[in-house]
């Protein structure tokens, strides 16, 4: 049991997209269409979410735009008093579904970018995109969505930092999230590859800061750094199963996007459980609420109120136990490890692209 | 932060203030986030309309708890504006 209530629901619609980035959030083993669950359960989810305390609720992928009850799900989310956000590539945001989109009461559209640069975009995309993106970013302002645009970092697009930042501005979005790659699932099969250098890093926190400045008031810039190269580990969303929750498009409910990683969890679906249960019962939910799942040096420390501990998925993904403390953090043993992948990158930059089993490689 | 009664505070173009019923409370939904509030917050940011400034504001609401909250308002629109939520102060 908790008495936390969870804020934010990011709804992976759906793992099908027409990207192949190699630094996808999406697990290695994606679900298929045929194991998407249906509009009715989404719909009844929404409702039960928003009954839990959520407030901001994220339609995403995969590419949700090749959910054709998008429309009607979003409809719903509105109808129930949700902020929803649309995350998606651009591609497949016609007028037509843009203008229904709008009418179903969605408020936010967030579209990625790769580079600013479009060899370089096309080529982390593994497809021709930036043409229909710029057309689709062009439509979201026409019809007054609340804008984002999202761009993943890493050392083939982090020296162009400010013309990423001035293309953002071009398009006219209203915020700019830069997000330097977390590598789990697809980014930490890719991780020499997509791994920037100590200096790039330094440069681009430079650069983001000057941005941050001259855009004030016209677009909100958020630039994290990299949890590798700090010395202590992310809160993972405020803590296991505190604010934030992920549904995977076979129902599986998550407390985070890299989870389904930890094989020694099982976590539940909305097919055989109500969301609040899952939330208040779930024996994954309940994996590492509080402390006393802690090992050292966590369970000693006092920043285990700051970060808890760091990222679960990190843990288990890169020391083997979701236990341990976060190797990022310079207190845990095995931060070694995290340095040596700094120093690990790899030219020329062969990326693993993301695709669903048995789908044809388009790049 | 300097902020002057004469300022005239707009909520960002993006927030918007709505009432959350499951925690009983205020709240401004933005692009990725929500702040609860209570219900001086919410009695402050419903006189946010692009129009009053920040003098009239504190005036309407000194007049409605009988006493000068006009240091309260400056410090809770001030905060809200470091956090890019209201503009133009």
């Amino acid at each position: 049991m908790t008495s936390e209530r969870p804020t934010t629901l990011l709804a992976e619609l759906t793992h099908r997209c027409p990207l192949h980035c190699p630094y996808c959030s999406n697990p290695l083993e994606m679900v298929r269409a045929g194991g998407e669950i249906g509009t009715e359960d989404w719909k009844r989810v929404f409702t039960e979410a928003r009954a839990l305390g959520v407030l901001q609720l994220g339609l995403s992928g995969g590419e949700p735009l090749v959910r054709k009850d998008l429309e009607e799900l979003a409809a719903h989310a509105r109808g129930l008093g949700l902020y929803s956000t649309l995350v998606t590539s651009g591609l497949g945001l016609t007028r037509a579904r843009a203008e229904r989109l709008r009418d179903a009461g969605l408020e936010h559209v967030q579209i990625s970018i790769q580079d600013a640069d479009t060899a370089v975009a096309e080529r982390i995309a593994g497809v021709a995109s930036v043409k229909q993106k710029r057309a689709a970013a062009a439509l979201v302002k026409e019809l007054g969505f609340a804008f984002s645009i999202n761009v993943v970092l890493h050392r083939a697009n982090l020296d162009r930092l400010g013309a990423i930042v001035d293309l953002a501005g071009e398009l006219g979005a209203d915020r700019l999230e830069l997000a330097n790659t977390q590598y789990y699932g697809w980014a930490l099969e890719n991780r020499s590859k997509l791994m920037p250098t100590r200096e790039q890093v330094t440069r681009a926190q430079e650069v983001a800061q000057e941005a941050i400045a001259r855009y004030r008031g016209r677009m909100q810039i958020l630039f994290v750094l990299p949890d590798y190269f700090e010395q202590y580990p992310k809160p993972c969303y405020g803590g296991w199963g505190k604010l934030y929750l992920v549904i995977s498009p076979d129902g599986r409910v998550l407390p985070c996007h890299g989870a389904t990683q930890i094989s020694t969890l099982t976590f539940d679906n909305v097919r055989d459980h109500s969301l609040d249960w899952i939330w208040q019962e779930s024996p994954a939910f309940n994996a590492f609420r509080g402390d006393s799942w802690m090992r050292e040096p966590c369970r000693t420390c006092p920043r285990k109120t700051v970060d808890f501990g760091g990222c679960r998925c990190q843990a288990f993904a890169l020391t083997g136990a979701a236990e341990n403390t976060d190797p990022v953090c310079i207190l845990s043993p095995e931060r070694g490890m995290i340095d040596e992948a700094i120093e690990g990158h790899e030219e020329p930059l062969e990326y693993r692209y993301r695709t669903l089993a048995g789908e044809p490689q388009r790049v | 932060m300097e902020v002057s009664t004469e300022a005239v505070p707009k909520l960002w173009k993006l927030a918007r203030l709505d009432y959350d019923a499951v925690r009983g409370r205020p709240v401004l939904l933005y692009p990725e986030g929500a702040v609860l509030l209570n219900d001086t917050g919410r009695a402050i940011l419903e006189l946010v309309d692009g129009r009053r400034t920040i003098g009239q504001i504190a005036t309407v609401l000194n007049e409605r708890y009988q006493a000068d909250v006009t240091a309260d308002v400056i410090e809770y629109l001030t905060h809200l504006a470091e956090r890019e939520l209201i503009r133009d102060i």
